[in-house]
């Protein structure tokens, strides 16, 4: 007993200890994607090496895909021959590939949770850093680079030191009009970028007890973005009612012997974490950032600060952060012009996401001049919400209605900001020239936080433009 | 296979000033469109040096000055954000083959590693230092020794960290794990056989 579920999940993944002391940890369940996997297919081959197996693998097709002329070959020829080397790749070693004909392609991290194949104890890596996304269901999920890619191809393990255990337990019932991704931006506004280094960020308390399977993917998605490469949520009654039914989930007796498993790798009451962290639920309002980190982040009634009043070694990243965002300190951040307004991503671009926004966005039109889109994060999503008739809601709003992939979260497929237009933008990271202008900027908020900004055209506090009390 | 033991790494430095210098920053999302790490090198901290050009500056990378440093110096947080292998392979390709900073992102310092690019860590007053004295003379070399854990430059020596694991494993040249994990594969099926989620497999 008083184990974390990080320490029962490690126990049944550990094959061994190598000579340097990092455990070779089984990873059952491997994604991959177009970008970081062509060069670990390579290096199998330059090493004459196979797949262990096939079946634990599965890939999608997300970060360059086209959003809107999605026919194929792509007018980009690199992007084109990159669609084209998964195809082969997972074609010659026998690995299930989403691919764009399926109807089940989408973001790897929207597709796993959606397909059922992201279940809790579970160990999942992803040559992508936002893996932790699918600790929401209590699978221990990293990101790795490309070499360790070619390391869980050819081993189905890799070499990894066990992390600390950090718990964050927020409490209580948010505010009208806050989101999940408030919560995250908060917490990492708090606890620093790389305040979670070392360490697995377990997220609990009464707010996860209550918050949706999407709600918990949203927060688990940016733990990255506070330094912690796995972030986790105890599975629950809430984490089996989604899996259930879906395509590889257990069926059957063996999905009751399955809920008996998963019940039981759940932290124990008595674990023992290595820090803990306490937020209150009430004392978070609509947050955005001003910066060019996630950490870089205000509620939206705050002015964007001085530098001069952030602690002393963030002072230069501060200004850097003002120079390139083109905003003055000390002055409201609400009022800030806004040219794009971007829904979409691994963070928040999930069904309940645009059901959310949808609702308020009735009756209701983009400001002209701004460039307002939808990018459902899957295939999947994208038809569940058109036949909802939300598309056309969006639509009829004057969003663009996009095809599902990455998009404008990053700089690698058509959709990208122009010279210094400013996006409003459900994703999840504000780095310079993240959204493929180097001097485009980035302002991260919430799902109704961007559609409010699409509304009214500059940066505002969403439940005054939705009368939300 | 038989790896290079990394005991030091001499050459010439640079200073890139910054801190939380991402992995956006070290390469561009938008030059990652390839499938080999081929060609990487040229588009290393691509957007910050078009700036410094555009600006009438020069970006340190661009220095004729530093021109052939192998080891670059930065501030706390280097590599924080994307796994993309993609930032330490541009660096290395670049000509790098050591970095020495306050402290690094995780995924980042493990990618590095991997690569056999030791990552180190030094005070942050010691790296404005050594800046000082590689700025007064760009062509000074340093030896960067991961058995003796410092750094020298002229007749000074810095100390420095390093995560012993990492240290080891360059040192005893096993930074790439792939020989120790392949060694395991009949453990690893045992393994296997015990998961439900996988024993259908
Ligand atoms: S949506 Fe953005 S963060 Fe998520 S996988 Fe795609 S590029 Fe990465």
């Amino acid at each position: 007993m008083s184990q974390t579920l990080l320490d029962k999940v490690w126990a049944t993944h550990t094959v061994r200890t190598l000579p340097n002391g990092a455990t070779q940890l089984l990873i059952g369940t491997h994604l991959i994607h177009e970008v970081t996997s062509p060069q670990a297919f390579g290096m199998l081959r330059d090493l004459n090496l196979k797949v262990l197996y096939p079946s634990r693998t599965f890939a999608t097709v997300d970060h360059i895909v086209p959003t809107d002329e999605r026919a194929e070959p792509f007018s980009d020829d690199l992007a084109d021959a990159m669609i084209k080397a998964l195809r082969s790749n997972c074609a010659e070693n026998g690995i299930t590939f989403f691919d764009l004909p399926t109807g089940k392609q989408g973001i790897v991290h929207i597709v796993g949770p959606e397909q059922g194949i992201t279940q809790p104890g579970t160990t999942i890596a992803c040559g992508d850093s936002h893996t932790s996304t699918h600790g929401a269901f209590g699978a221990i999920a990293f990101g790795i680079g490309t070499s360790q890619v070619r390391d869980v191809l050819a081993t189905q393990t890799m070499a990894i030191h066990k992390p600390k255990v950090r718990r964050i337990s927020v409490h209580g019932k948010l505010n009208p009009g806050v989101y999940a991704k408030d919560v995250i931006l908060h917490i990492i506004r708090k606890l620093g970028v790389n305040g979670g280094l070392g360490y697995a960020y377990e997220y609990g308390g009464s707010t996860f007890d209550a918050f949706t399977q999407e709600e918990r993917m949203t927060v688990c998605n940016m733990s990255i973005e506070g330094g912690a490469r796995v972030g986790y949520v105890n599975p629950d009654e809430t984490t089996f009612e989604y899996l259930k039914g879906r395509p590889y989930s257990p069926k059957g007796a063996d999905w009751d012997a399955a809920v008996i498993r998963w019940k039981a790798t759940a932290s124990d009451a008595d674990a023992h974490y290595d820090d803990a962290v306490t937020f209150d639920a009430a004392d978070i309002a609509p947050t955005v950032t001003w910066g060019i980190n996630p950490g870089q982040a205000i509620f939206i009634n705050e002015n964007v600060p001085f530098p001069s009043e952030v602690p002393e070694k963030d002072r230069a990243t501060a200004e850097e952060a003002i120079a390139h965002m083109l905003l003055k300190p000390g002055a409201p951040i609400k009022g800030t012009k806004v040219d794009v307004a971007f829904l979409g991503s691994c963070t928040n671009g999930r069904l309940s996401d645009l059901q959310e926004v949808a609702r308020y966005m009735k009756g209701r039109k983009v400001k002209s001049g701004v460039k307002a889109i939808v990018v459902p994060g899957s295939q999947g999503v994208a038809s569940v919400a058109e036949s909802m008739g939300l598309a056309e809601i969006f639509r009829e709003a004057g969003f663009e209605w996009r095809g599902a992939g990455c998009s404008m979260c990053l700089g690698m497929n058509p959709d990208k900001l122009v010279g210094e237009q400013l996006c409003a933008s459900s994703s999840n990271r504000n780095f310079k020239g993240r959204q493929g202008s180097p001097t485009g900027r980035t302002v991260l908020m919430s799902p109704l936080m961007v559609a409010a900004a699409a509304v009214s055209g500059e940066i505002s506090d969403a439940r005054e433009v939705f009368d939300i009390r | 296979m038989a790896l290079e033991k990394i005991t030091q790494v001499g050459g010439r430095g640079v200073y890139v000033p910054g801190d939380d210098l991402d992995t956006d920053r070290i390469i561009p999302a938008r030059f990652m469109k390839c499938i080999t790490f081929d060609g990487l090198g040229e588009f290393a901290f691509y957007d910050a040096r078009a700036f410094a050009k555009a600006e009438g500056q020069t970006h340190p990378l661009d220095d004729q000055r530093f021109t052939g440093a192998s080891i670059l110096f930065s501030g706390s947080n280097f590599g924080c954000g994307s796994s993309r292998e993609h930032a330490p392979q541009a660096l290395y390709r670049f000509g790098i083959r050591a970095i020495i900073a306050e402290s690094f992102a995780e995924i980042f310092f493990g990618n590095s590693i991997t690569l056999g690019m030791p990552c180190v860590v030094m005070s942050s007053e010691d790296i404005r230092s050594v800046a000082k004295l590689i700025e007064s003379d760009p062509a000074a070399i340093l030896t960067l020794d991961l058995t003796e854990k410092k750094l020298s430059i002229a007749d000074m020596d810095f100390p420095l960290t390093i995560a012993v694991h990492a240290q080891e494993a360059l040192v005893t040249g096993k930074w790439d794990a792939i020989a120790d994990l392949l060694e395991g594969l009949d453990d690893v099926r045992t393994r296997a056989a015990t998961l439900p989620y996988m024993a259908a497999s």
